[in-house]
């Protein structure tokens, strides 16, 4: 993650906590998901479960699933989802993809 | 189960004009659309956006909110963040709405599902931040989220409007590497008659250039030998044109060298498709009035081949007066008297096309990648994996998922469907046609145990 986001967001509104693997971030409220993570630094949204190479979103309109999270032990596509409060988000499978590259 | 006369899946412009048509013709109309707003890709979010940022996405977008008003008829139900994941005969339709699932029923349905990009399988295109172009406009469409240095790699006229918009947006693109060739607008010059019937859009091309040009955005054309590099993210785009080659630092990589149908429904269906050689990409097999070879399918807008969203319009207006006329709100005679100007608009709509596709032809080296290029993201095949599957024998896309399950990762061959045909049909020496594509099967996008349980056949939801 880098503190400087290569994203520029032109307008400022309301923004609610939400974790992002142990992180807190500040997203704004109703913003489309995984818009918000690039905007807020996060280039690494998952593994891959075959290599454990890094992604990140590609598509924004819900047909690759390259930018997939887990959301309360649900696999889903970041770009399909809003913003809200609270949301406790992680890296897919995360316990199991590290296993399988140790 | 609740029944409609026409479902119809996806609410870009051929979804959202094809409702209005059945609406005012007194056909009880459904549009289910995975978005949480109207507007499909191309006026993502008009009615939130078009007051914020109209003036950086220009005319073109903003002129969407007509269609999106077109929808708040009372005979249209509009159900946002739908997502579709089964269509069975008849037709059933399963989707999943707030972790729940549901259903309705359908006595026709209209396929409106849009355009993918075309897949464009270059050394490093997995790397978290290359995006496609398309990918590029939304971020900027519905969230005003703009790349700070980004090169856009590739061709075409959205490659421009995007770069357009950027500069507009304050954000130029640190550099434009487009792949095709002054012998590409030479191979397009037969078609110049047409793309003049179709001025208006190679004037807003040209002025598209211009505005890039004016805002000294560095331009390669020809280019060859691209690759992406970088460690856990994109950094650098090298390529090599006239002799030269040469490398952009960046933090984004947006490719785009065409857009091609989302065949995934209709295909579901058993809708066949053939390969057309004008827009390299296989298209469903289409009637007059959009209906598939199944019948009751309609396919309107780019799932039927590419025509942009004016002719998307005119083709889901086409395909409701054909809906009408099955289910008797609409005599024959009178069908064909409103189809009329309706043909005419979508014919001078489409003229531009060919000259467009000869002068922008895909990016070759992303048509037969190097061996080492990952082609299917998910599963994380590559060229070299596909044409070894071809040597043992592998002679068509099903086959090729027994080898090395290319395409049975989520994205279920979105993304490297036609790659995996290409290659094959290539190393095989047979036409597409005859290598054919992958058989799609529901569920089309995942849809979990929670969901089917929570599984409610009255479909409740309130219309939007």
């Amino acid at each position: 993650m880098k503190t400087v986001s290569p994203f520029l967001e032109l307008e400022e509104t309301p923004r609610v906590e939400v974790m992002f693997c142990g992180e807190g971030l500040r997203l704004p409220q109703g913003a489309n998901l995984a818009a918000a993570l690039l905007a807020a630094g996060v280039d690494v949204f998952r593994n891959t479960p075959v290599s454990g190479a890094p992604r990140g979103p590609f598509c924004m309109m819900g047909a690759c699933f390259d930018c997939l999270v887990e959301i309360d032990g649900t696999v889903r596509q970041a770009c399909m989802i809003e913003v809200s409060e609270g949301l406790q988000i992680t890296k897919p499978h995360q316990t199991e993809a590290k296993d399988e590259t140790a | 189960m609740k029944q409609r006369d026409l479902v119809v899946i996806g609410a870009g412009p051929a979804g959202m004009a094809a409702a209005a048509q059945a609406a005012e013709l007194g056909l009880s109309v459904t549009v289910l659309d995975e978005q949480h707003r109207a507007g499909g890709q191309i006026y993502r979010d008009v009615d939130r956006v078009a007051p914020l940022r109209g003036g950086i996405l220009g005319k073109d977008y903003t002129d969407g909110a007509i269609l999106t008003a077109g929808l708040r008829h009372d005979a249209i139900e509009h159900i946002s963040g739908a997502v579709v994941w089964a269509i069975e005969d008849g037709f059933d339709v399963s989707y999943t709405r707030d972790g729940r699932g549901a259903q309705i029923a359908a006595k026709q349905l209209l396929l409106a599902t849009g355009a993918l990009e075309r897949p464009m399988p270059l050394p490093g295109w997995t790397l978290p931040g290359v995006m496609t172009a398309g990918a590029g406009q939304i971020l900027l469409k519905q969230s005003g989220v703009l790349a700070r240095n980004a090169v856009l790699v590739g061709c075409g006229p959205l490659l421009y409007l995007i770069a357009a918009q950027m500069v507009r947006a304050g954000t130029s693109p640190t550099a434009l590497i487009e792949t095709q060739t002054p012998r590409n607008m030479i191979r397009a010059a037969p078609h110049i008659g047409g793309a003049l019937r179709g001025w208006p859009y190679l004037l807003k091309g040209l002025g598209l250039l211009a505005a890039i040009i004016r805002a000294r955005v560095p331009r390669f054309t020809g280019a060859t030998d691209i690759t992406i590099t970088g460690q856990e993210r994109a950094d650098a785009v090298t390529f090599t044109t006239r002799g030269r080659t040469h490398t952009i630092g960046c933090d984004t990589v947006m490719l785009h060298h065409g857009v091609v149908p989302n065949t995934q429904a209709a295909r579901s269906l058993g809708v066949t498709h053939s390969w057309s050689a004008q827009q390299d990409c296989f298209v469903p097999d289409l009637d007059d009035w959009g209906q598939g070879s199944v019948a009751g399918v309609f396919i309107a807008g780019d799932g039927g081949g590419i025509g942009g969203a004016k002719a998307a319009e005119f083709s889901g207006r086409l395909s409701a007066l054909k809906v009408a006329e099955d289910l008797g709100s609409l005599t024959r005679s009178e069908r064909d008297r409103q189809a009329a100007p309706l043909r005419s608009a979508r014919f001078r709509e489409l003229a531009a096309r060919p000259f467009l596709d000869a002068s922008y032809p895909p990016c070759a080296e992303a048509l037969a990648p190097t061996d080492s290029t990952v082609v299917c993201r998910c599963e994380e095949v590559t060229a070299g994996d596909i044409r070894a599957y071809a040597k043992l024998g592998c002679i068509g896309p099903n086959q090729a998922k027994a080898f090395g399950r290319a395409g049975m990762g989520p994205c279920q061959g979105r993304y490297c469907g036609t790659t995996v045909t290409a290659l094959l049909a290539a190393a095989n020496n047979q036409t597409p046609d005859e290598t054919g594509y992958y058989r799609i099967r529901p569920p089309l996008k995942p849809v979990t145990l929670g969901e089917l349980a929570a599984m409610d056949d009255t479909a409740p939801e309130a219309a939007e």
